[in-house]
């Protein structure tokens, strides 16, 4: 079985509020060497699948039709062989 | 005249919808439940504002596959008339049918408050009514409606006049203090390049009738009414 881990944030040239919040959030708390926060979201897909070339093709496929939006975000992931 | 009110799991302003085009207007309509697969019938289709799917993952992101969206795309295609307000402003932009995206509000605030909008495209199916640069006074009910498109499509937006309304002062100017979400050049509804899919955040279901503080928002039904015939 193979596992995806896939993380989307907005692109750069789009405002993160919420990241820019929690970015003044931790400079109160005195954390002041943080110098940017983005705030994204982390998804674990399982899939029947067991071959890793096949599988980041279909995961590609899924986060630019719908994981993702392409207008404003962007995505990475990584595939891992996991046991079933 | 008969107007398809396209229903999704989560969607709230529908009957507000229903009650301007039964009790205000005196049309034809029907509610169009997200599984159907057909709009035939209907000449003009409205997407309501809520939270359809619970806007689970991204506003409108999951709504776009809702079954009855294949013929919404057909119908619009084929030129006819399409409004979303809110969340299907929303809905229609994940789908494809208008350009760009909405984001999450720059106050990172759910903003439920009267906004007065200038009338920037008046060759619309919704806006012939109007005149350009006519203010029009209507409530806004959303937390994500930070209106955003890369620089490119915005200058082409621009270019096309596909920007409908932009937020603006009372007396019409297009100024920071009055834009409520942090939407690019204070854009509160754009339409497409064809002109017949138009897409807004604010309300105008609710201030169609003197009782609710404006009747602002009745230019946009009027001008629907006479969509469907010849001009």
């Amino acid at each position: 079985m193979i596992e995806a881990r896939i993380h989307v944030t907005l692109k750069k040239s789009v405002l993160d509020p919420q990241g820019d919040t929690v970015r003044s959030g931790l400079a109160s708390l005195g954390f002041s060497t943080v110098h940017d926060c983005r705030i994204g979201k982390f998804m674990v897909l399982r899939l029947n699948e067991t071959d890793a070339k096949a599988a980041e093709a279909t995961v590609n496929e899924m986060c630019r039709k719908l994981l993702a939006n392409p207008v404003i975000e962007e995505y990475v992931f990584q595939i891992n062989e996991v046991a079933g | 005249m008969k107007v398809g009110v396209l229903v999704f799991p989560g969607t709230w302003s529908h009957q507000d919808f229903a009650h301007v085009l039964e009790d205000v207007l005196g049309t034809g309509w029907g509610y169009v439940w997200h599984k159907e697969t057909s709009v035939a019938g209907y000449d003009c289709l409205i997407l309501p504002g809520g939270f359809a799917h619970g806007d689970y993952l991204r506003c409108g992101a999951i709504a776009r596959f809702s079954p009855v969206m294949e013929a919404v795309i057909r119908f619009a295609k084929a030129g006819g008339p399409v409004l979303g307000s809110c969340n299907g402003f929303q809905i229609l932009c994940e789908a494809g049918l208008l350009p760009g995206a909405l984001l999450r509000n720059d106050s990172l605030q759910y903003r439920c408050r009267w906004v007065h909008l200038r009338a920037e495209n008046v060759e619309t199916p919704f806006t012939r009514t109007l005149r350009p640069g006519q203010i029009l006074k209507m409530p806004i009910s959303h937390g994500e409606g930070r209106y955003f498109a890369s620089p490119e499509l915005l200058a082409a937006l621009n270019a096309n006049g596909q920007i409908v309304f932009r937020y603006a002062t009372p007396d019409g100017q297009i100024a920071a203090a009055a834009n409520p979400n942090g939407a690019l050049e204070n854009i509160a509804g754009i339409c497409s390049e064809g002109r017949n899919v138009v897409g807004l955040m604010p309300h105008p279901e609710r201030a169609a009738e003197p009782l609710l503080g404006s009747e602002d928002g009745r230019p946009l039904f009027d001008a629907m009414l006479h969509a469907a015939l010849p001009r």
